[in-house]
């Protein structure tokens, strides 16, 4: 799933949506991400980079990637 | 340049007088002298003098076109007009019959004609819609509870029960719907209208066309706090080309001339339903020209016969928040209007 390319974001992690008006309140981390997801960077990738900088075991952030994936389609931000 | 302007009820359901005149005097500066026209004496326009430099009272729609030509024969004597932008859907057809009448004193408009008017009115908005292939809601003509019953029938509840000119209640019991029924019929007169709820987003449209198909500007703003009126208090342009071709496809197929806003429905499957077509700019107009497509600007350039290229860019994610202000005003100003009709509030403070 391929997030839309419209989609605006900034450091603090506020993210916009110019096609619905919708405007979500995220962390530093998820604008990192999506600006990740933008730039074509695979899953994977992400999930490595965020495995190096990061306490977090592979099983969790497997888990949260799925959550993160829902919350990006619930708000209307991948695409079709 | 003097320009006659009405819809300056900027109020909790506001008229978009005041928002026009923001966005002409934004573009045309200290040469715009701008004359506005009121119906009542405590439209807050009338009292803003940065706003209107002075106010002249016209009679009700429901008084006929004479006298509204005597009345405006009378404003012109005195300023000169050059222009008249009316902004209410209940005046336009009288000003759009007179209009010709006063292209001969040398007063400019730039209307729809009375077909394009009434193509787009509520009570033909379905068949609009299915002749030309856009999504609108079924609906019915309501002139008795009797009808209330078989439109309940066949649309189920929740129920949008409509008036004439002017709002419109969601009402989900019979009980409910009655009473919109009533309170409707009293206000703008029959028939009322009840049209299928479509839940979705709701998101408006503000265009201007050039009478022969072209649109000149297109700005789709979202809703973001709508106030129990159902009208939007807070909004955002948003960029979204189905909007936009709607939009050109309404302007193209009606050939419209002037400003008008679509109201629109997007449903969860992502279809676009026209909920309502005015015909005139909507009260958040001046968000177009924060945008970067001043339409009232465009509008009066078109009506002055200059050649006026259609906007190609917008600002996506430009708000506007409406905010309550206090004016406050002296009695000698409200005494003057209310006693005489005219008003300049600037002479009279003076």
């Amino acid at each position: 799933m391929r997030i839309k390319k419209n989609i605006a974001t900034s450091e603090n992690g506020f993210i916009f949506n110019p096609a619905t008006g919708d405007s979500f309140s995220g962390n530093a981390l998820a604008s990192e991400i999506i600006l990740a997801m933008k730039s074509g960077t695979d899953a994977e990738q992400i999930k490595q980079s965020i495995l190096q900088k990061y306490e977090v075991r592979a099983d969790q952030l497997e888990r949260d990637w799925e959550d993160w994936m829902i919350q990006l389609k619930e708000a209307n931000l991948l695409e079709v | 340049m003097v320009i006659a302007i009405t819809g300056l009820n900027a109020s909790d359901n506001p008229g978009p007088g005041v928002a026009v005149i923001r966005s002409l005097r934004e573009e045309f500066g200290p040469t715009l002298t701008i004359i506005g026209l009121s119906y009542e004496s405590l439209e807050p326009g009338i009292y803003l003098d940065n706003v209107v430099d002075k106010t002249y009272q016209i009679p009700y729609p429901t008084a006929g076109t004479s006298a509204l030509t005597e009345r405006l024969e009378y404003i012109h004597t005195i300023e000169g007009l050059d222009m008249i932008i009316p902004n209410f859907d209940s005046e336009l057809y009288n000003f759009i019959k007179i209009a010709p009448w006063l292209r001969s004193l040398g007063i400019k408009t730039f209307l729809p004609t009375h077909e394009q008017l009434s193509a787009r009115d509520k009570i033909n908005l379905f068949d609009f819609g299915k002749k030309h292939g856009f999504k609108v809601p079924a609906d019915h003509q309501l002139n008795n509870l009797n009808d209330l019953s078989k439109a309940t029938e066949e649309l189920g509840y929740p129920l949008v029960v409509k008036g004439k000119y002017y709002e419109a209640y969601v009402n989900h019991t019979a009980d409910a719907a009655q009473k919109s029924f009533h309170l409707l019929s009293a206000k703008w007169g029959l028939p009322v209208i009840a049209q299928q709820f479509i839940k979705g987003t709701e998101i408006n449209i503000a265009g201007l066309g050039d009478g022969k198909g072209n649109t000149i500007s297109v700005i789709p703003m979202r809703k973001l706090y709508i106030t129990d009126k159902g009208k939007a208090w807070a909004g955002i342009t948003i960029e979204d080309d189905a909007l936009i071709k709607l939009a050109q496809k309404f302007v193209k197929v009606t050939k419209w001339k002037g400003g008008f806003e679509l109201e629109i429905m997007r449903d969860a499957d992502g279809e676009l339903y026209i909920m309502e077509i005015n015909p005139r700019f909507p009260a958040w107009i001046y968000l177009t020209a924060g945008a970067g497509q001043n339409q009232p600007a465009a509008l009066v350039r078109m009506a002055m016969d200059e050649d006026v290229e259609p906007f190609t860019e917008y600002t996506v994610g430009k708000m506007f928040i409406r905010y309550s202000w206090d004016h406050l005003a002296d009695i000698a100003d409200f005494q003057q209007f209310s006693a005489f009709g005219e008003l300049s509030v600037a002479k009279v403070n003076l």
